[in-house]
């Protein structure tokens, strides 16, 4: 057996870093399917899992490995799998499943142009959307976007921790970008990084309700073998388990799983602010955008623009309030994302009317620059 | 007149134990067999003597998936297709369990075909109960993967112009290591095939043919007791037949019987073999 | 027992005879118990069941607790035991 936290300071990829967070946070089972520009997080965890008592297999297609991690999280393991565009299609209608199983797992996207076999590639942020609508359904989810291959490190920690403690899929949503560059990652101590396992169930077995909330909406929960006897299925169901076809258990239900997440925000929501106080002109990214987007509002302020940013490191759910809040004193906003109008749609409806909202978008293949975000501004501002 | 002719209402079914009571009746139609397989399936689970606790039931969509619903162990109704998948992570995060996957043959050869020869690829140890009715019976009765050619569904009303999946070839095919096929009518038979099932390791696949006088029987003119009545007299035991053998066509016998049984290693074996060289 | 040939170490053998239940509440009328019992123990009643199928009963006493009835029965609804001998 070798440690679970390569502890020091390497020149690693994202996808590797990705990986080498995945196994700190205490990652046992990885189901994948090699996919470009993903492939590396798989094959790193293939590297790694066998050295830290773990079980990787490289699944038939997305769909299994989807499927696949969920049935590890139930045997009692933190469970992991990576993809990217069209693989996270394939996943889409099991990471319903997840959530309404309430499955805690942790699902990386490293984006690439789409639609469909797109810009292998080439990096893109347009899974952004179907990160929050991608399964049937409504549904709260939690979509974390790692700006460097140290926060893929980072982020994999947090991202196994929310999902642990909310009892849900959480998304990595890296992009070719981040996942194919080579960066210095810090990996601390062992014992500097803060790991949550999910909360277990009393020892009471008879009557157990796998899906009665606790005290913060989320409910414990069980692994088999222990002995609770649990039903789990993807029909709405009751706090027993127990398929229930009626609008009343329907409504129960979600608002259980919708509570969870919304009643939690202040917990879930992670932003990054820079020169925002006196901010007229407030840039919103996430991801690899975020890069250059510092390098733009640095120019701005350069030329006496008051730019500030806000970094989205939880993308979902959306920091709603924040951008409401901003809106009110903000002269317009930006988002900058490798999409066609993604998250800045999201901005605009925040927005509520109050600042003008504008994209500084890219159809995908490439970052985009600062001068694209400096030309938008000075035309629009 | 009869000495015992006595009705009992409160008195406990031998699998009570097994059984989640509280969801009783369960879904299935009057006539339909799957209730037999799952019954002759929990029978070998309680017969094994293992405690109930190591096992999980891991079921996929339609009528037979809805068996992970009524037997009282961890159990999981999983999404279209994805009981096999679902099932191999179990087994991968925890061997110690004894999964069992209990589904249908639209299930798990159709939209689940995939799962199904990759696990067998592996030998990934999992029993796999196929419950084959010939027909897509939660839908309201459509064609199937294993409706067999010239028979009615409500997709085919003129005969199903296609062939179907001879099950135990595709297993075989696929590297199962443990293959047979029985009818709900040979309770005694599918019961003990799933005992060796769950007292083997490796992939094992039993297909139980069973009717569904609903949707399929009603368009093919088959009551229940007729297809009952057609296990009976046209199926021919012959264990170790060759798999090749083994299509199902209208008016022709149906071979029944334990056809492969065979020791190989299974996925988490080598995988263990692989990484671990030192530990044997 | 009818036999078609009387075995000849019938007399030393002993023959097990049960007593059939039946979860009235459970059954859904398929009559396959009443079809495949070998001993032909079983017939359909003339009550119904709250949800209207039609149960069957015991008929004979006859009943060897071969457990085929229980065996096939796909609702979980009859069961044999052991008489006491």
């Amino acid at each position: 057996m070798k440690p679970a936290v390569c502890t020091g300071v390497h020149f690693i990829n994202g996808d590797e870093a990705c990986a080498e967070g995945a196994i700190a946070a205490g990652c046992k089972f990885f189901g994948g399917y090699p996919i470009t520009p993903a492939t590396e997080v798989a094959e790193q965890m293939s590297l790694r899992l066998p050295e830290v008592g773990g079980t990787f297999i490289q699944m038939e297609d997305e769909i299994a490995a989807m499927t696949s991690i969920l049935g590890g999280a139930w045997a009692g393991c933190k469970t992991m799998t990576a993809t990217s565009g069209p693989g996270f299609s394939l996943m889409m209608e099991t990471v319903g499943l997840a959530v309404v199983t309430e499955t805690p797992c942790v699902i990386v996207n490293v984006q690439r142009g789409g639609p469909s076999t797109g810009l292998p590639t080439q990096g893109a942020q347009s899974d952004m959307m179907q990160a929050k609508w991608g399964s049937h359904g409504d549904y709260e989810i939690i979509a974390l976007a790692p700006s460097s291959p140290q926060e893929m490190f980072d982020f994999t920690i947090i991202a196994f921790n929310l999902s642990e403690t909310y009892r849900t899929p959480v998304f990595i949503m890296s992009d070719e970008i981040i996942g194919h560059m080579s960066e210095k990652v810090i990996i601390p101590h062992k014992k500097k990084i803060k790991i949550i396992n999910r909360k277990k169930p009393a020892k009471v077995k008879q009557g157990f309700k796998p899906f009665k909330p606790g005290a913060n909406g989320v409910a414990p929960m069980p692994a088999i073998g222990e002995g609770y006897k649990v039903h789990i299925t993807g029909l709405t169901h009751d706090e027993k388990g127990y398929p229930v076809m009626t609008v009343e258990a329907q409504e129960e239900m979600m608002a259980r799983l919708l509570g969870k997440i919304r009643n939690n925000l202040d917990d879930i929501i992670l932003t990054e602010d820079y020169l925002l106080n006196d901010a007229k002109i407030i840039i919103i990214t996430y991801g690899v955008s975020a890069r250059t987007s510092y390098t733009a509002v640095d120019e701005a302020r350069s030329r006496g623009i008051k730019a500030g940013l806000l970094r989205l490191i939880t993308v979902w759910p959306f920091p709603e309030e924040l951008i409401r809040n901003l809106a009110k004193k903000a002269k317009g906003f930006i988002t900058v994302e490798i999409n066609m109008g993604q998250i800045s749609r999201e901005v605009e409806r925040c927005a509520g009317g109050l600042a003008p909202c504008y994209l500084a978008g890219h159809a995908g293949g490439a970052i985009i620059t600062p001068d694209k975000v400096l030309a938008l501004m000075q035309e629009k501002f | 007149m009869p000495s015992v002719n006595k009705t009992f209402q409160a008195d406990k079914h031998p699998l009570e134990d097994l059984l989640r009571v509280d969801r009783l009746p369960h879904i299935w139609c009057p006539g339909c067999g799957i209730g037999s397989v799952f019954s002759a399936c929990l029978r070998s689970i309680k017969n094994s003597g293992i405690d109930y606790n190591n096992f999980a039931m891991v079921s996929g969509i339609g009528c037979s998936g809805r068996g992970a619903g009524y037997i009282n162990i961890d159990s999981f109704h999983t999404t279209h297709g994805r009981a096999i998948p679902f099932a191999t992570g179990i087994k991968l995060a925890n061997p110690d369990i004894n999964v069992i996957v209990f589904s249908g043959d639209g299930d798990l050869c159709a939209i689940g075909g995939n799962h199904l020869i990759h696990a067998a690829r592996r030998n990934m140890d999992i029993t796999v109960i196929c419950v084959n009715n010939l027909i897509y019976g939660m839908t309201g009765g459509q064609v199937a993967a294993t409706t067999p050619h010239m028979y009615r569904s409500s997709t085919t009303a003129a005969g199903n112009p296609e062939s179907p999946f001879n099950l135990p070839l595709l297993a075989y095919a696929a590297g199962a290591t443990y293959i047979a096929r029985w009818t709900m009518l040979h309770s005694r038979d599918v019961s003990d095939a799933v005992s060796e099932a769950i007292g083997r390791k490796g992939f094992s696949f039993i297909e139980v043919l069973s009717p569904c006088p609903i949707n399929f029987g009603r368009r093919n003119k088959e009551k229940s007791l007729d297809t009952l009545r057609m296990y009976h007299e046209k199926s021919i035991i012959k264990n170790n037949a060759t798999p090749a053998e083994l299509d199902i066509e209208y008016g022709k016998s149906i071979v029944l019987g334990k056809f492969i049984d065979i020791q190989k290693p299974t996925y988490s074996e080598n995988y263990s073999r692989v990484h671990n060289p030192n530990d044997e | 027992m009818k036999y078609w040939r009387v075995p000849l170490d019938s007399d030393e053998i002993l023959v097990e005879k049960g007593i059939i239940h039946i979860i009235e509440n459970r059954c859904k009328g398929c009559g396959y118990c009443i079809e495949y019992c070998p001993q032909h123990v079983l017939v359909f009643s003339d009550t119904f069941n709250a949800k209207g199928y039609h149960l069957p009963t015991v008929n004979t006493d006859d009943c060897l607790n071969c457990h085929y009835c229980e065996f096939l029965c796909p609702e979980f609804a009859i069961f044999s035991i052991a008489a006491e001998p």
